[in-house]
């Protein structure tokens, strides 16, 4: 059977791996080459860089990285952050990124998605979703890194985005996210139930169990944490372990 | 040593060459991995590989719009013996012919269809991620390979071929998914061994290893 899979995520601001709490206080760590190196190792089932500040700031920088990484890991990479255009994609793709994922180019250009899956395939398309949830028990999406507030709602934007081709949604609840206190459960559930692509559950990973609760209550396909594996929490493996534990199928 | 990697257009084939480099390191002594989409350069090849993202219909036309590309696959593989590795898109394209967007006539090197993943068990499409290998026949090209090996997927599209026989490994996905195929010299590959991992760069150690 296909395993879920756990995919650490090093968020990328000037060549460095950042971790911020709620989008916005950044925390230098590591190089990412290396960081990824260390992640392939441990059993990583995927990495995702994110371009952290890239929709307004210079990032070829990334491309430099995408292309070290790939020499050396041989596992899938999802590489996101201020994609402008179907141009960025395909070099990104070139450098060795296997899925690209978009959010505020998606959202200011739907159907560049739609032409995005047709060019390089549904499977190389990722949409990123962020949100947080209202007064009014709503979730919004939000764009350029959790700083802009859209009139979205996130469940039938998710909808759109697979109407349009994406091949898998990278959920983020930015309320959760560099809190540690876990998934927002609801929204991943919701939109997990109500799509037929991959949702991979991401934002506030703070204890292994918590890994565990995204996908047996959030029902999704896979989580992405930061911030429990670039300080060492806990490791790849024992993340893997724990979630084999407890009845969760992964690839050990 | 010589693989000669096939850009048919779509988008990243440097995973494939850096996996063949390490790989066929340890095998051989003088070895040239090359990415082309120059007819000429088949040409004295000891291995012959095809990797494919996109759709079926794209893949193809792609190749099309190589001159004589397909010619020289079919003299290279099918009439000379060329030891030769489709991967995704790369394998579905050995069929007779594909359903992706529109019916497309295949290479037909291996007899069967291409057609969309159906299943009743409510499964997100794409399979996207890491399913363990089901060994359904002895085949060089799974030499230390065993069950409790996962390989990496994502695809939507799956190849029914027409004689059992012809099929290596499978995985289970609510269906049963061909994920190694084998026809003589002809090898192909559902999942990316370029991007699984150990796994991965074992099964291309076998491919380089078949004579």
């Amino acid at each position: 059977m296909l395993k879920k899979r756990i995919i650490p995520c090093l968020d990328v601001k000037d060549g460095y791996v950042v971790k911020g709490i709620n989008f916005v206080k950044l925390k230098k760590i590591s190089d990412p080459v290396e960081q990824a190196q260390i992640y392939q190792d441990q059993g990583a089932d995927e990495l995702c860089f994110l371009d952290i500040s890239a929709s307004h700031e210079k990032r070829s920088i990334m491309i430099d990285i995408v292309k070290k990484t790939a020499d050396r890991c041989f596992m899938p990479l999802t590489v996101g952050g201020g994609i402008k255009g179907l141009e960025d994609i395909r070099s990104l793709l070139k450098a060795g990124a296997d899925k690209i994922s978009l959010n505020t180019f998606a959202v200011n250009n739907p159907i560049l998605v739609k032409k995005a899956a047709e060019k390089f395939g549904t499977q190389c398309i990722v949409v990123a979703i962020d949100v947080k949830k209202t007064a009014n028990g709503n979730y919004t999406v939000f764009t350029h890194g959790g700083r802009k507030e859209t009139k979205l709602e996130a469940l039938s934007w998710a909808k759109k985005v697979e109407e349009f081709g994406a091949g898998e949604i990278l959920l983020t609840s930015m309320d959760r996210d560099g809190t540690g206190k876990g998934f927002d459960i609801e929204i991943t559930k919701k939109i997990s139930d109500s799509v037929s692509i991959p949702v991979i559950a991401s934002g506030g990973v703070g204890k292994l169990q918590h890994l565990v609760d995204g996908i047996v209550k959030g029902n999704a396909s896979g989580v992405l944490a930061a911030s429990i594996f670039h300080y060492g929490t806990f490791s790849i493996s024992e993340a893997k372990k724990y979630m084999n534990d407890s009845g969760v199928l992964v690839r050990l | 040593m010589k693989v000669t990697i096939i850009d048919c257009g779509s988008g990243n084939l440097r995973s494939a060459q850096k996996a063949f480099e390490k790989v066929s390191s340890n095998l051989y002594k003088n070895t040239k991995i090359i990415i082309t989409s120059i007819v000429e350069d088949l040409e004295e090849s000891d291995f012959i590989v095809l990797p494919g993202v996109g759709s079926f219909s794209d893949f193809i036309n792609g190749m099309k719009k190589i001159n004589g590309m397909q010619e020289a696959l079919n003299y290279y593989v099918i009439k000379k013996g060329i030891p030769f590795l489709g991967i995704c898109v790369g394998m579905q394209v050995l069929a007779t012919k594909g359903y992706e967007n529109e019916e497309t006539e295949g290479l037909n090197w291996i007899s069967g269809s291409v057609r969309k993943i159906k299943t009743n068990a409510n499964l997100p499409i794409p399979q996207m991620g890491w399913n363990n290998l089901k060994i359904k026949k002895n085949h060089p090209i799974v030499n230390n390979i065993s069950e409790k090996d996962h390989t990496y997927f994502v695809h939507s599209y799956l190849f029914d071929v027409n004689d059992e026989t012809q099929i290596i490994a499978s995985v289970d996905y609510g269906v049963d998914i061909t994920s190694i195929v084998a026809k003589d010299n002809v090898i192909g590959m559902q999942f990316h061994p370029e991007k699984s991992q150990k796994v991965g760069l074992d099964l291309i150690y076998n491919f380089i290893s078949m004579e």
